[in-house]
């Protein structure tokens, strides 16, 4: 039994399946879809150039032969681990031997007057992007709060759409909570040199407008126009089932390095779990693909009686105008930064530093500086600073001569 | 609309029908072909999409871009062949085309 149908559920079907397990296999999801890819929501999807067949993680047919029972639309009420047993919305229970939790996360929502406004949108769900797409107009003003990862894609759909794009942002700097200040003025000179109004150290205090939001006001009092209005700002894990049913939850469901929560009958995956990270010696909870993907693969080996250990370094990666970053590790805590290439030329990296040893590294157009870090991360390796800004020296020479 | 021929490492081989506009990598995926991860979904940012071409279609999958070529470089196995299947759009010129996957896309 699988609750929740993202990236983690789907992935966790291909895994049981072709890990040997033969019983029945029954997902729920609250969506009215079969699993798909959100990435591609703020990017190809929101710019129309690819449909929505393209976005499903797995296309319809594939559960048909993986023989799992689908039940979208439909809400777990409560799980009761006494008698391993699940109550639907709808009132009906279904029985389970094993459990897994793939809920993920949602939007954190603004709620100041006017929230509730048509055309206050969030972006996570193909519903989501629905709504938005009939706003997204050549002409319109579309009003971003927050200056996230989300944030800045939209921003960048948006202006390639001929879209007038203002950015509201409480900190100072894009990207405040990911990056440093270093890539923050990369991605506020890109965004304002397409044409992207940023303004920081600003809160919404309130929308204005007649049904349709027509106004942003802000706390400093200052007025935006606006047709549309993306708030990303953050998500949260959907821990309240867990929580419900007695399972150990903090800042996501607490599970050990093979996705097993405190009860041998029930598994966590995904952006809701809570996990260990031998990488930097510390539990965290991770909002990413590649995370969903990895740790679902561990979930579905345990759930089979094989214990695969989920350990690898996080990874994550933003697609804006011509840029793709790539994101290696997690560079909370460094003490010192360095930059390889020159950012004017579009094409650079950040690397993080700890006591010498590499934890991180945001990669614009630098594949090589990502894949290579990417295994020195989980190496904890030590990297002389002066000779990652050498450009005279090729990464792969720092990288694997050390 | 294209026949597509995937051939694992160990040999087994799979034929399918690609619909034009999709990619080499959709089509392994959506019809569950075992040996293409993908985990990106094909944003070429991941390179677990690793496949060799069959010589004789090498150049009629088109030319590598400069993002492919340098997430190649880091693939395990790289040959002359190599392309990340995300990359490579399905055509009717494609009809035929046979790729081998990789032991492991990691």
């Amino acid at each position: 039994m699988i609750i929740g149908a993202g990236h983690a559920a789907g992935q966790a079907v291909a895994s049981l399946r072709s890990g040997g397990h033969e019983g029945s296999i029954t997902l729920i999801g609250e969506e009215p879809y079969i699993p798909y890819q959100r990435p591609p929501l703020s990017k190809a999807f929101l710019a129309g150039e690819l449909g929505i067949e393209r976005v499903y993680f797995k296309p319809p047919e594939f559960y048909d032969t993986a023989k799992a029972d689908l039940r979208l639309g439909t809400l777990v009420n409560k799980i009761d681990r006494a008698s391993k047993s699940l109550t639907l919305s709808d009132g009906e229970t279904l029985a389970y031997d094993k459990l897994l939790l793939t809920t993920g996360s949602r939007v954190r929502k603004l709620n100041c007057p006017g929230a509730d406004l048509e055309g206050v949108t969030y972006l996570r769900t193909i519903d989501d992007v629905e709504i938005i797409k009939k706003y997204f107009a050549p002409g319109k003003t579309v009003i971003i709060v927050g200056a996230g990862y989300i944030g800045l894609e939209v921003a960048a759909v948006a202006r390639k759409h001929g879209l007038n794009v203002k950015v509201i942002e409480m900190e100072d700097r894009v990207l405040a909570r990911v990056t440093s200040p270093e890539v923050s003025q990369f991605f506020h000179d890109v965004h304002t040199d397409a044409g992207v109004e940023i303004h920081y150290g600003q809160a919404v205090s309130a929308f204005e407008g007649d049904g349709q939001v027509r106004k942003v006001i802000t706390q400093s009092g200052d007025t935006f126009d606006a047709d549309l209005v993306v708030a990303g700002i953050g998500i949260l894990p959907n821990i309240e089932l867990a929580e419900a049913a007695g399972l150990a939850c903090e800042n996501g469901i607490v599970v050990d390095e093979f996705a097993r929560t405190d009860d041998e009958a029930v598994f966590s995956a995904g952006d809701c779990t809570n996990h260990p990270s031998k990488v930097y010696g510390r539990r965290i909870r991770l909002e990413s693909v590649h995370n969903a993907l990895e740790q679902a693969k561990s979930a579905a080996s345990a759930m089979c009686g094989t214990l695969k250990e989920y350990d690898q370094v996080p990874w994550f990666w933003s697609d804006q105008y011509d840029l793709k970053l790539q994101i290696a590790g997690l560079s909370q805590g460094y003490d010192e930064v360095v930059v390889r290439g020159d950012p004017s030329a579009r094409k650079f990296a950040a690397f993080y530093l700890k006591d010498g040893v590499l934890i991180a590294v945001d990669a614009v157009n630098s594949a090589p500086e990502f894949m290579l870090s990417k295994k020195l991360i989980a190496d904890k390796a030590s990297v002389a600073p002066e000779r990652l800004a050498d450009t005279s020296i090729s990464i792969k020479e720092i990288m694997t001569k050390q | 609309m294209a026949k597509i021929t995937y051939v694992e490492h160990t040999g087994e081989k799979r034929e399918l029908e690609v619909a034009n506009g999709l990619t080499v990598m959709e089509g392994a995926v959506n019809n569950l072909v075992p040996g293409i991860d993908a985990d990106c979904g094909g944003a070429c940012a991941c390179a677990t999409c690793h496949v060799y071409v069959d010589e004789a279609w090498k150049d009629k999958v088109g030319e590598v871009g400069d993002m492919e070529e340098t997430m190649l470089d880091f693939v395990e196995g790289r040959e002359a062949n190599s392309r990340l299947s995300c990359q490579i759009k399905i055509t009717d010129e494609l009809d035929g085309l046979v790729v081998k996957t990789p032991e492991s896309q990691h």
